[in-house]
């Protein structure tokens, strides 16, 4: 049984569509990766599933309850962390996990064992007096963290946790995620990393509210085979400007000396990208690149933007 | 309910407030201030009014006048005039508040029934005004026995007979600063977590409303407690005033008022969308509290329409609780109406408060 399952989900914010029919399965035990431009409605999408915000249309069942009806008997199960840092910056770690405890109902025992547990767990055993408000940007998403599995939920929604940390600190986040992920928690994580999104089992990508693909990364950049291209050129500056003109190419990024190509998969693109260069005179080379998830990521938004004006026009 | 999330949100509040310096500076410092500031400064029978007196009688009867007239303390002379016209001149450019002058036919006047005496006063002040009425009242010739007495009305005040208004002052302190300081608390309270962010993290939790609303008031009833505390011993201290009826109903009347102040506090806190509205909110509160409760001015002067909006005012019925206990030494059972005009006020703000609040973003 899937732990997320929604159909049909749409939420808007006046005239704006914030979230737009969409459809969601997340498997048990997976790590599912939310990917998507700021504003193309993570998390209010998360929101949704956590019953905080209301859907305009649409059905939403998480861990087997209906949302938002069910919403109070859910909270006991998931754990919900917000892209703002939103513990209590004037209270010490080990208030906020203890003041968490408590409300999240865990027995006083349990609750003091958890605690101490989750202090050593989570490399805050020298900083328990702490107030949380002093400690660094990555120290404050472990706390988070640490306060969102106090009740060891069945399911963990993060919305966009390392949007504010270093590299370093991403990369010990993501193994904390793994190791709840190997005990058994489905964890939803929105991120606008690639590399974060790359490591999760399957992701979504969202785009202006729509669901625009969906699947696990291997596939995903595997259904891209033979649309991805380098290109050499002597003059990438410019052989980018012409490229970018050329009917069929969805995007040209230039990485080091080389020009990174994606197509949209007609096989007539790449001879007049060839005869383009040719007359404003560049000498380049091209050959087949393997498509990752960046391709994915622009070919399904930037693709699905030029379908969806076409049907506007 | 569970007792346990209760106590939880509870001590966070507490231990929030703990390290909010500025909070903690006003619960003792508003209370401090507030009663020195209207103890001393705003005393409302005034003493020692400068005046200008101008005898232009000169006779034995119109300067024994003149003493008796000093002899009340209301006045104290601040300039011997010679003419009529003089005093006038002090008092329009502000160097006297009151003039006496005694006309130059005094006697005869005062022999024919007329108006012998005139007490000229600064009537941009009602304060003075009244003070003048007090003089007004001086017998024209106090030495002859049977000598007529001009409009000497006698004035009995009951419970103050010394007229002095500290007394009347320092009770209903306690509730304005009961007002002032506990609205703004709970105002700010829930906003204060919006805005930090806070709130979106304890809505995901299983937190009640009632869990969350109780529990953050609930540190702010002792605090409210202890700042009556503070003025009342002020008031004992600094202006001995006497507390008439028995200690544990001026708590009792002071626990409502606390926890009504709370509940409206909540309820402004679920509606504003800043702390800078909350606290704009909360003027609109407090701005009638003190001109309508009977605190500033008396409760049957005020035109109808003025009463009835007080009436919905906590402060207005605590005042009648607090002055009842306090000086005229009844107990709360004789004043019920009052005690449950302020049940009535929590039940209904604090249900209005947890309604309002959802455990929802939008």
């Amino acid at each position: 049984m899937n732990a997320i399952r929604a159909r049909g989900l749409t939420r808007r914010f006046g005239a704006l569509t914030a979230v737009d029919r969409i459809d969601l399965d997340v498997p048990r035990g997976h790590v599912y990766g939310f990917l998507g431009p700021n504003g193309s409605g993570k998390s209010t999408t998360i929101r949704m599933l956590c019953g905080l915000l209301m859907p305009d249309a649409g059905e939403i069942e998480v861990l087997g309850l209906s949302v938002p009806r069910e919403a109070e008997a859910l909270r006991r199960r998931i754990g919900y962390m917000t892209q703002k840092f939103s513990l209590f910056e004037d209270l010490s770690v080990r208030e906020n996990l203890d003041f968490l405890a408590s409300v999240q109902g865990l027995p006083r025992a349990d609750g003091r064992r958890r605690v101490e547990e989750l202090l050593v767990e989570y490399a805050f055993a020298d900083r328990q007096r702490q107030l949380a408000g002093t400690l660094s940007g990555g120290q404050k998403q472990r706390l988070a963290l640490a306060g969102a599995v106090i009740h060891r939920p069945e399911l963990l929604l993060l919305d966009e946790p390392t949007s504010a940390v270093d590299p370093e600190s991403r990369r010990s986040f993501w193994e904390k995620l793994f190791d709840l992920a190997d005990a058994g928690t489905t964890l939803l994580v929105s991120t606008h990393y690639m590399d974060e999104a790359e490591r999760c089992h399957r992701i979504a990508i969202l785009d202006r509210g729509r669901l625009v693909a969906d699947g696990t990364p291997a596939d995903l950049t595997a259904a891209l085979a033979g649309r991805s291209l380098r290109v050499v050129a002597d003059a990438p500056r410019r052989a980018q400007q012409v490229l970018t003109g050329v009917a069929g190419v969805l995007s040209v990024a230039q990485i080091g000396n080389a020009l990174r190509v994606l197509t949209d998969g007609a096989p007539a693109t790449l001879e007049p990208a060839r005869d383009e260069l040719e007359r404003a005179g560049i000498v380049a080379r091209a050959e087949a690149a393997v498509p990752n998830l960046e391709d994915v990521f622009v070919a399904a938004t930037r693709g699905q933007g030029a379908a969806r004006d076409r049907e506007a026009a | 309910m569970s007792w346990r999330r209760f106590l939880a949100v509870m001590i966070k509040e507490v231990r929030q407030l703990r390290r909010d310096r500025i909070t903690l500076a006003m619960i003792l410092g508003v209370p401090v201030m507030q009663l020195v500031l209207f103890g001393y400064a705003i005393n409302m029978n005034l003493r020692g009014l400068p005046a200008g007196i101008a005898d232009e009688a000169g006779t034995q009867a119109s300067r024994a006048l003149v003493m008796d007239m000093l002899a009340t303390g209301v006045i104290t002379p601040a300039l011997a005039a010679g003419t009529p016209q003089e005093v006038v001149d002090a008092l329009r450019r502000g160097r006297i508040s009151i003039g006496v002058v005694v006309p130059q036919d005094f006697e005869a006047r005062r022999f024919e029934g007329r108006e012998a005496v005139q007490v000229l006063v600064d009537g941009s002040d009602t304060t003075v005004q009244a003070a003048a009425a007090q003089l007004a009242q001086v017998p024209l010739d106090s030495s002859a026995p049977g000598a007529r007495r001009t409009g000497q009305v006698g004035v009995v005040s009951f419970f103050n007979p010394q007229r002095r208004s500290a007394l009347f002052i320092v009770p209903g302190l306690v509730g304005v600063i009961l007002t002032m300081t506990m609205v703004l608390f709970t105002a700010v309270a829930i906003v204060r977590e919006r805005e930090r962010g806070n709130m979106e993290l304890l809505i995901a939790t299983p937190v009640s409303r009632t869990e969350l609303m109780v529990g953050k008031i609930a540190p702010y009833v002792l605090i409210g407690l202890r700042q009556t505390s503070v003025v009342l011993l002020l008031g004992r201290w600094l202006f001995g005033v006497p507390i008439a009826g028995s200690l544990a109903d001026v708590y009792g009347a002071a626990m409502l008022l606390i926890i009504a102040n709370l509940a409206l506090g909540l309820l402004i806190s679920t509606r504003a969308q800043s702390q800078f509205q909350a606290m704009q909110m909360t003027f609109f509160v407090f701005l009638p509290s003190i001109l309508l409760s009977g605190f500033m001015f008396p409760f049957d002067g005020m035109p109808r329409a003025a009463q009835w909006l007080a009436e919905v005012l906590p402060l207005t019925h605590f005042l009648r609780l607090v002055r009842g206990v306090m000086l005229r030494g009844a107990d709360l059972l004789e004043l019920w109406q009052d005690v449950l005009a302020l049940a009535a006020f929590i039940a209904v703000m604090m249900t209005a408060a947890i309604l309002r609040f959802h455990k929802r973003l939008d």
